[in-house]
């Protein structure tokens, strides 16, 4: 057998689909993947760490009566895949050698192959020399373009992946990933003034993407953020009214309720959201979207890696809920229809409803009358990483915050951490900007770190808990 | 007896990557490798919802060229194809090595080793743990009405193997046997919100985990936040459970990291070593053989034997914890905190926080019997989000009472804010009693002046 996916690989696949399907199976799926990962870090002004690594496996699922077992193993024989499904099988009281009756099973279809146009994009990533070229250059411009800056750090890492799926439905498709991040961090430090400012640049399916990244700007960006919150008060903590900026400040919907409207919360009972498709949950303001398409955007797919080409799924539309993101299990175990959203981070992960691209899409108004219509709050211009619990409770962090006063933006404020219950915050977000803008990001679930995009206009939240000091 | 599909074989591994070497005319070389054998239930209102099972098996191969630079690569393919991909591809990598900062072999790498009494136990198999989980579930379940689902909850056990060798000799090798239980339940009332906690156990083996502590554990939990209330913003005196404890001191280990330190990334610099940064009856050690560390190690990512080391002894900065590298920056010997990479990671195991006996606080405060008023915190969230470790302050999501007059109410979506310096030298007590969690060892410990914000 090659290590590259391809058709060679039909008749193995058969042969355990069909093994699957006669022992009962109501479904059997087998995940195969490859991946070819490079890591690099530049400090000061060098390179400090390259870190090479390959990766192969499996992960094979059976589902019987609405349960499932799943297998997943380094070993891609025949023997070693045959032994993970007849342990998947075992966990759902199945034998491999029992013929059932009802087994449906009628081979797989054609492949559908979304790699073909993908096949040289390795060789068409940056050499390990030019990335660390691109690197060095920017942190050089850190140098050249910050103050009192104790450490700069440059960030790459390429993450090339090959998938096929083949499932006893018959779905049989094959596709290559490439995804691309790019960071700048500083720490600037002055007496007892200190601030961290990082931020990452990513893309898919662009093997060009180092080579055109704007290392300066990136670099500007960084510095200028770290320079105005070395000495940034900290903020004063309670309920106000907050304008968040575009691009990484949709992070507060992917929390507050992106989260919420994947099938598996439905599964878990842990979604306020699960009865009301077709009621207000948010304010009219609000149309919020997850697709798998944004061009060369971090969370876009060709296929998810359950073989189904993405959709572009309305979620809320004028503040009423449309639709969940559902994968396979979600689908059976809920009845929302699939969306081409199941995902995983490898092949170690059982696939799950996970969100892709999500963002709130653009209003009518101009970010500045966004900022006029508050008299005292808080401008969230860059956001921290965030979370949701199983009581729909979400927090995230704001990195880089501003006080409004009078409807003007006055002094920078560090520390706040905004919470929420995403039920009442969604009707608070009365005002939507017309600058929608997307950023790359990485989100931990249930099937592992994912590539996602967040993104949304300038927003306005009418009132929500910011803590601090 | 206790077999993985995929188990290491460490005298074929080495004889195997000595002749790769040997051929690539490399001299200098190590390796880690690790494969695990797992398995896990999930279960959903009596139901299994998933199972799951994996092998996994991964190596990092290391190799210092003929300009003594490093280079390394990671693979999950133990197979000689893989083998020789990962060497060759360190090699490459090797081209890339830093000058400035040259890993090598730890001085320790060959020293005895600690005797670890962590006896394998039999693995029970994926249908027992089952039943046991479903069992489990039940009991939460029946114990009381508002309490509907358990939607985050697992069971779990594996068996895995570690090694690492070098060119020069060494062979480490290590097999364990590990078993988690984690129950997280959700809990509802009319015209309230709903409210969530839980509970983990761990073990040697799934037959001697706690499952009734863990469910008990789990329904306190839950059933006492379902009378909430808004708390006040404002300055308050905050006791940390021992686990609210270590997971804020976890978030700002790297005061304690001679890696950050190095990088400028700490809060610590290379001469804060002997400075006070606590109050003078607070103890910290990193003791990664502790017998309540279920997952101790004898050996770190370079060989380099565990031991119990001193942080913060009366309140005095000790030790920093050390790689091969840095411990060689510092003129020390390696603490055993290491990884295994190219700029090798430092990271700490498992930390016992004390008092001094000698050197008292001058309070006599416990949390069972205060009646306040305080704020009891059980459990912080969104550490990866809420901490600036770089700049030591923090704002953190909570559950958690405030206590007044001997009344305790849950709060309602609150945040804790401070600095991890004034924290440790704001110390007011540290109750006599210490806990072992499933992340350390520590006493509840009292904090004066920390900003709470809340709705109310």
């Amino acid at each position: 057998m090659t290590n590259a996916f391809s058709n060679q690989w039909r008749g193995l696949m058969e042969s355990l689909l069909h093994r699957g399907s006669a022992a009962g199976a109501d479904l059997v799926e087998v995940f195969l993947e490859r991946t070819d990962h490079i890591g690099l870090l530049a400090e000061q002004d060098r390179i400090t760490s390259v870190n090479p690594s390959f990766a192969r496996g499996a992960g094979l699922r059976v589902f019987r009566d609405g349960r499932d077992g799943f297998v997943s193993t380094n070993d891609l024989s025949e023997v070693g895949l045959q032994r993970a499904l007849d342990q998947a099988l075992a966990m759902l009281g199945l034998e491999a050698q029992q013929l059932t009756s009802s087994a449906t099973f009628e081979g797989l279809k054609q492949l559908t192959d979304h790699g073909l146009t993908k096949a040289d994009w390795l060789e068409r990533c940056p050499s390990l020399d030019q990335a660390s070229e691109c690197l060095l250059q920017g942190t050089t411009h850190l140098d050249r373009l910050g103050q009192h800056l104790q450490v700069r750090r440059g960030s790459y890492a390429r993450d090339w992946q090959e998938v096929l799926v083949a499932a006893s439905d018959g779905t049989f498709a094959r596709d290559i990933r490439l995804h691309q991040s790019t960071g700048l961090s500083v720490l600037a430090a002055d007496g007892d003034h200190r601030s961290s400012i990082g931020r990452r640049y990513g893309s898919s399916d662009r093997p060009d993407d180092l080579r055109d990244w704007d290392s300066e700007a990136s670099a500007a960006e960084v510095c200028n953020s770290a320079g105005t919150m070395l000495r940034a008060d900290y903020v004063d903590a309670g309920q106000m009214p907050a304008v968040l900026a575009n691009r990484f400040g949709g992070v507060i919907f992917h929390e507050a309720c992106g989260h919420l409207l994947e099938t598996t919360q439905i599964e878990r009972g842990t979604t306020p959201f699960a009865d009301r498709v077709g009621e207000l949950i948010a304010h009219p303001a609000v149309t919020a979207i997850d697709e798998g398409l944004s061009g060369g955007s971090f969370g876009s797919l060709s296929m998810d890696d359950e073989g189904m080409e993405p959709e572009r799924t309305v979620l809320i539309k004028d503040g009423v809920l449309q639709r969940f993101i559902s994968d396979r299990a979600g689908e059976l175990r809920t009845g929302h229809k699939r969306t081409g959203s199941g995902r995983r981070q490898s092949h170690a992960f059982a696939a799950a409803s996970r969100m892709r691209n999500t963002f709130i899409d653009a209003g009518s108004h101009t970010p500045e009358q966004l900022i006029e219509s508050v008299d005292q709050g808080l401008y969230c211009k860059a956001m921290g990483g965030g979370s949701v619990g199983p009581t729909g409770q979400f927090n995230f962090s704001v990195e880089e915050g501003y006080l409004i006063e009078n409807g003007k933006l006055t002094k920078p404020v560090k520390g706040a951490t905004l919470i929420g219950d995403a039920k009442e915050v969604m009707p608070r977000i009365s005002m939507c900007a017309n600058d929608l803008d997307l950023a790359a990001g990485f989100c931990g679930s249930v099937s592992g770190s994912v590539f996602v995009t967040v993104g949304q206009p300038h927003i306005k939240v009418d009132s929500i808990t910011v803590g601090g000091r | 007896m206790m077999t993985s599909n995929n188990s290491l074989n460490a005298t074929d591994l080495r004889d195997r990557l000595q002749t790769l070497a040997s051929r690539e005319g490399i001299r200098l070389w190590d390796l880690g490798a690790a494969c695990s054998d797992d398995c896990s239930v999930q279960v959903d209102r009596g139901e299994a919802k998933q199972l799951k099972a994996s092998q996994r098996s991964s190596i990092t191969v290391r190799v210092w060229n003929n300009d003594g630079l490093v280079g390394i690569t990671s693979t999950t393919d133990l197979s000689d194809n893989g083998l020789e991909q990962a060497l060759v591809g360190a090699h490459a990598a090797s081209r890339f090595g830093n000058p400035e900062e040259i890993p090598q072999f730890s001085p320790l790498a060959t020293a005895p080793l600690p005797e670890l009494d962590r006896p394998l136990q039999p693995r029970q198999g994926i249908l027992p743990l089952l039943d046991t989980l479903r069992a489990a579930e039940a009991d939460l379940l029946g114990r009381h009405p508002a309490i509907q689902t358990v939607p985050y909850n697992g069971l779990a056990e594996s068996l895995s193997q570690s090694l690492y060798l070098n060119s020069e000799g060494a062979l480490r090798q290590m097999e364990r046997t590990q078993a988690s239980l984690y129950l997280y339940a959700r809990a509802e009332e009319t015209g309230r919100k709903p409210r969530s906690g839980g509970a983990v156990r761990l073990g040697l083996g799934s037959s001697e985990l706690d499952v009734q502590g863990c469910i008990s554990e789990a329904i306190d939990r839950t059933v006492s936040h379902l009378n909430y209330r808004p708390i006040e913003t404002g300055s308050y005196r905050v006791c940390f459970t021992p686990e609210a404890f270590l997971s804020l001191l976890g978030a700002f280990s790297s005061m304690f990291n001679a890696r950050s330190v190095l990088d400028g990334v700490s809060l610590s610099q290379r001469d804060s070593i002997g400075s006070d940064v606590a109050v003078p009856f607070f103890n910290l050690h990193d003791d990664g053989l502790h017998p309540g560390h279920i997952s101790a190690a004898a050996f770190d990512g370079e060989g380099t034997p565990t031991r119990r080391l001193s942080l913060i002894e009366d309140g005095t900065l000790r030790n920093f914890l050390h790689s091969e590298a840095t411990a060689r920056a510092f003129g020390v010997q390696p603490t055993g905190h290491a990884g295994l990479g190219a700029k090798v990671s430092v990271g700490p195991d498992w930390f016992v926080v004390g008092s001094n006996p000698q050197v008292s606080s001058g309070n006599t405060l416990d949390h069972s019997t205060e009646s306040g008023p305080f704020v009891l915190i059980e459990d912080l969230s969104a550490l990866h989000a809420g901490v600036k470790a770089t700049q030591g302050s923090f704002s953190l999501p909570f559950d958690g009472w405030l206590v007044n007059n001997g009344e305790r109410l849950s709060v309602e979506a609150a945040t804790v804010a401070g600095d991890i310096r004034s924290v440790l030298n704001g110390i007011v007590h540290l109750e006599a009693d210490a806990e072992v969690t499933h992340r350390g060892v520590s006493p509840h410990v009292w904090v004066d002046g920390l900003s709470i914000t809340g709705e109310a």
